[in-house]
């Protein structure tokens, strides 16, 4: 797993890459009442806002880590905004991209990296 | 930053908020919890179900004394437009100091405390309150009390656990106010608060204020609540919050509060008029107000802060309003906000559009409060 500075992860499966909040992330948040996700099929740049992530306390984006399409987005998290408090890293992935270049993956952190980002 | 935060007070609780793991922000010039580890959710949920323990001492507490409570209460109707004459001893009232204009320049609870009037002013505004009373109420001794802490316990259960530690509590209506002793120390309690729940402010020395929230908190009813449920609780309460709701720019009819403007202080009381800004809110008060505020409840989930523009239709036309709070009302179990609109908008059903992320999306005029009042009356 991959992550940003701006608190995303990334799991790459062959030239996809799969892309939710970290559990720092989920935490800084509180409670999170409600998600937006792009459509499927959207063509997305690096640092395109796809997703909008509203807690009780703010409103937050989520920017595209990578240029590529929209091939799934996870409505479980729309219809349960809570999921992504209770499990960040697994069940609540916001979105799936098949990404261009699957090489620029390697750009982000790992997580000794990320640990010290936050840390 | 580093000098902002150098003059942040403390509470006389903070340690006991640190301990209970409240996460700490600056608010109102006060190092406040704005959450403990439950979360702003389950906080919010934990007090409509059972009870919260608010500390709430950046509030302004003050005393008006030095001459018999008649003339207080003569001076103090030069600035609010309550009636505070007629208030009869032991009972508390909500009330607004108007300016030239008719606008809010704070709201505030009182209270006839027999040879005394005590009141509540918001944090943010204390030092203004404080010196606009000192100027307007001359001969009146006008008394900061800075050696308490005011603590908030609200919920359905408030009243079994208060009365758990002095019975004589149960016995107190909505609004009633009474000394109590606790241990030694003189409690003072109104029966009010600030979420639409049943419950009580408390007022208590310093020196015991931490003993006094340790017992309230020993009692598994009892969970600390921090400012941000304090925000929904009285968004979904549809309490307005001075500095957002209400100010300088809005009047007591604009904001819905034409009903704690008492009728001997109307046209045609016999105390009418007679605070700043009356021709205006009386005015008003005959005629209407060119705009409301109102209860909102966008559609979908998303939630409409503050600072959303409100406009008549899906798409064009001219700006009516804004949304003055907003959030996620964890009791509804959806969004709302509160805002003003154009007073023939105002009516509950009518459907405005609120602008979120450049998408209109259609929000429904609502009746406040959005969760029922469980006051006891």
């Amino acid at each position: 797993m991959k992550y940003t500075e701006d608190h995303e992860w990334l799991s790459l499966d062959g030239d996809i890459v799969t892309v939710g909040i970290t559990e720092h992330a989920a935490t800084a948040l509180g409670d999170v009442v409600f998600v937006e996700l792009p459509e499927v099929g959207t063509m997305v740049s690096k640092g395109d806002e796809v997703a909008v992530i509203e807690s009780v306390k703010a409103a937050s984006d989520i920017s595209a880590p990578l240029d590529g399409e929209i091939v799934e987005v996870n409505e479980a998290i729309v219809d349960a905004p809570s999921k992504v408090n209770e499990d960040p890293l697994g069940e609540a992935w916001f979105i799936k991209i098949k990404i261009d270049d699957v090489g620029a993956v390697n750009d982000y952190m790992d997580e000794d990296a990320y640990n010290d980002h936050i840390g | 930053m580093a000098e902002a935060q150098n003059d942040l007070k403390y509470l006389p609780l903070n340690d006991l908020h640190v301990e209970l793991g409240g996460k700490m922000v600056p608010f109102a010039g006060y190092s406040m919890p704005v959450q403990y580890p439950m979360g702003v959710m389950k906080e919010h949920l934990h007090c409509r179900a059972q009870a919260g323990l608010f500390d709430v001492s950046h509030m302004g507490q003050v005393i008006l004394r030095g001459c018999a409570y008649a003339e207080l209460a003569e001076a103090l109707e030069g600035i609010i437009p309550q009636d505070v004459v007629g208030l009869a001893e032991g009972r508390q009232r909500y009330g607004f100091f108007t300016e030239a204009e008719g606008g809010i320049l704070d709201d505030l609870m009182f209270a006839n405390r027999g040879d005394h009037i005590f009141m509540v002013v918001n944090a943010a505004c204390k030092a203004e309150d404080l010196a606009h009373m000192r100027a307007m109420l001359p001969g009146i001794e006008v008394v900061e009390i800075t050696d308490r802490a005011l603590l908030a316990l609200q919920g359905p259960q408030a009243e079994a656990v208060l009365a758990a530690l002095m019975p004589a509590t149960a016995d107190m209506n909505f609004m009633d106010v009474a000394v109590m002793d606790w241990d030694g120390a003189e409690l003072w309690i109104s029966r009010s608060g600030y979420t639409g729940e049943d419950g009580f402010e408390i007022s208590v020395p310093v020196a015991v204020a931490e003993a006094f929230a340790r017992a309230l908190l020993a009692d598994a009813r009892v969970a600390p609540i921090g400012l941000g449920a304090r925000d929904s609780l009285r968004l979904e309460g549809g309490l307005c919050l001075y500095g957002h709701d209400i100010d300088t720019s809005t009047t007591p009819v604009e904001a819905g509060l034409a009903w704690a403007i008492q009728k001997v202080r109307r046209s045609g009381g016999a105390r009418e008029g007679g605070f700043p800004g009356a021709v205006h809110i009386l005015e008003q008060m005959t005629n209407g107000a060119p705009r409301k505020r109102v209860g909102l409840r966008p559609e979908g989930r998303a939630p409409m802060r503050e600072g959303v523009e409100l406009f008549a239709s899906a798409e064009g036309g001219e700006l009516i309003g804004h949304i003055t709070s907003g959030g996620f009302g964890p009791t509804v179990e959806a969004p709302l906000a509160m805002g003003y609109v154009p007073a023939e908008m105002a009516a509950p059903g009518t459907v405005v559009y609120g602008e979120l992320r450049g998408k209109r999306v259609a929000v429904t005029v609502t009746k406040l409060p959005f969760t029922p009042a469980n006051f006891k009356r």
